[in-house]
């Protein structure tokens, strides 16, 4: 049981509208070898909670409060030349969509090498051995390395973007909807991959998703965030099983189950706002 | 067989795709290979497949938004794949289709109530009072309001977007409706409103949809019946509960276990 991240307060305006909370007052922690889903509609502030602990808010936004605490060290107003030695080496990062994230004009060798030099100062030989072993352990053939990012599938996209993401061996991942523009089948076999991998290198994942589904399988600990706000946190067993809250209710209650045997419910929004004032 | 509305016999439809360096080089794709199902009257035909599979090709052909190579179509007594002009014309009012993505398939440049009613003046039904009428009624029924006319699609959530794309296609009457994947770009909650909002519209108005979807969980809620394709081919058919309880083929099985959540999240 050792934290590894500590976000305390963490909450984010518009820079023009500070009474507009986009994300309020979010405090959760982090072990290493557990997976942290953040769980959320769109607008939920899931993904602006992400880029708080990266660093990588918008200029339109405003990290108006909070402490992002990663190893003991609060990452909030540290300078952009700090944050970035810790992002891609001690913190990695995985996006949605693979093909915007990779460059199509250099080959997936290159962009991997390019964490590899900036980080680590591989050269030569121990660079190119390190590059393949990295494929190697995304399920990647080593030889793939001179290929271009079009020739490969978006399930193998995303793997190369996993080889770049851990290929400084991070303590911690952060991992935002990876697996949301992938079919069923490869979207199943990335998230044996980051499970894995997460358990070998003894990894913390925040993994964000709106798809209780993947929460369900890859999770740990669950936070669910509505309207800028966690409404309830806890192991996922729990989360899932014996939700709390009413919109985990409510949300849990509108996922389709694969047995098709309860009926599909929406969100009930007035309800909700009525409980909430209650 | 006067309960199945529409048929599709041996349909055929390959791409070239440019291979090689530079794209110098071209391979023959086949998106339909030999592909053959029957939709019955007031059910809902899901296709399931992944990316690649065929299945948003086989939409388009069967509404012949894309030219077939090769087999028929038939619709009321016809083969849709010979007509042509005014006669197809007249059929695809019966005919219509719900899109994935709610933000391209509206023109930005129109209000929604020229939208939703343009597909009536095409088809010249009505005088223009009934015309709005039916406009404000269809509009009404899936949500929104008379005022909503005026605005334009922009001024919309993606939810009430795909609310106006079902009233654009459901004002003509059709008789079949062709749904491509039309909640996947959706929030749960929204994608589980539209969902029941569609199998409303469907007993009212003994509608047959064929619903184009890559997500099992949705299929299984509103399927009666599943075909899957893979590679073009239609490789497995059938009533959605034996489809899901007893999946003959490997690759279904492979499907239907990766559904993310499946053991956890049962009822």
């Amino acid at each position: 049981m050792t934290e590894l991240l500590r976000i305390e307060g963490l909450t984010v305006t518009p820079q023009n509208a500070p009474d507009k909370l986009l994300v309020n007052n979010v405090s959760f922690t982090l072990e290493s070898g557990k997976t942290t889903c953040v769980v959320g509609e769109s607008g939920s502030g899931k993904s602006l909670t992400a880029l708080s602990v990266m660093g990588l808010l918008s200029s339109q936004l405003r990290l108006a409060q909070g402490k992002v605490i990663f190893q003991g060290q609060d990452l909030v107003g540290i300078s952009n030349d700090e944050l970035r030695k810790i992002r891609g080496g001690r913190i990695g990062m995985i996006f949605q969509e693979p093909m915007t994230s990779l460059n199509p004009v250099l080959t997936i060798g290159k962009q991997i090498s390019e964490t590899l030099i900036v980080h680590q100062g591989l050269r030569g030989q121990t660079l190119k051995a390190r590059i393949a072993a990295l494929l190697e352990q995304v399920g990647i053939p080593a030889g793939r390395a001179n290929s271009y990012p079009d020739e490969l599938s978006g399930g193998q996209r995303q793997r190369v973007m996993i080889a770049m993401s851990i290929a400084c061996e991070p303590a911690m991942l952060i991992a935002d909807e990876p697996t949301t523009a992938l079919d069923v089948t490869v979207q199943a076999q990335i998230l044996a991959l980051l499970n894995e991998l997460k358990t070998r290198m003894n990894m913390a994942m925040l993994f964000i998703t709106h798809d209780f589904g993947v929460v369900a399988d890859i999770a740990d600990d669950v936070v669910v965030m509505f309207r800028g706000e966690i409404v309830e946190s806890g192991p996922v067993a729990e989360v899932l099983h014996n939700p709390q809250h009413p919109y985990t209710r409510a949300l849990l209650a509108c996922v389709p189950d694969a047995e098709g045997k309860r009926p599909l419910k929406p969100i009930d929004y007035a309800w909700l706002n009525e409980e909430a004032a209650a | 067989m006067s309960d199945i509305i529409l048929s599709a016999r041996h349909l055929t439809k390959s791409y070239k795709q440019r291979s090689g360096r530079f794209g110098l080089g071209a391979t023959l794709v086949k998106a339909l290979d030999d592909v053959s199902l029957d939709l019955k009257q007031g059910s809902t035909l899901a296709v399931v497949g992944e990316s690649g599979s065929g299945k948003s090709t086989l939409a388009r052909c069967l509404l012949q938004l894309l030219p077939l190579d090769g087999g028929e179509v038939l619709f009321q007594g016809q083969d849709l794949a010979k007509l042509s002009g005014s006669a197809l014309r007249e059929q695809r009012r019966f005919l219509q289709m719900v899109f994935q993505d709610p933000f391209a398939s509206l023109n930005p440049r129109m209000r929604v109530g020229q939208i939703v009613g343009e597909g009536l003046l095409i088809h010249q039904l009505g005088t223009q009072d009934e015309r709005h009428d039916k406009v404000v009624r269809m509009l009404q029924r899936v949500g929104l309001s008379e005022a909503d006319m005026q605005k334009y699609p922009h001024q919309f959530s993606g939810g009430q977007r795909q609310r106006i794309g079902i009233a654009r296609a459901l004002v003509l009457e059709p008789r079949v409706v062709v749904c491509d994947e039309p909640v996947s770009a959706l929030d749960v909650s929204i994608q589980a409103q539209i969902l029941l909002l569609l199998k409303e519209l469907q007993e009212e108005m003994a509608l047959s949809y064929l619903f184009i979807s890559h997500d099992l969980r949705v299929v299984r809620h509103i399927a009666d019946e599943v075909a899957v394709m893979y590679q073009g081919k239609l490789i497995e058919q059938g009533g959605v509960e034996s489809i899901y309880d007893a999946p003959a083929q490997e690759y279904t099985r492979n499907l239907l276990q990766s559904i993310p959540g499946r053991r956890a999240l049962a009822a």
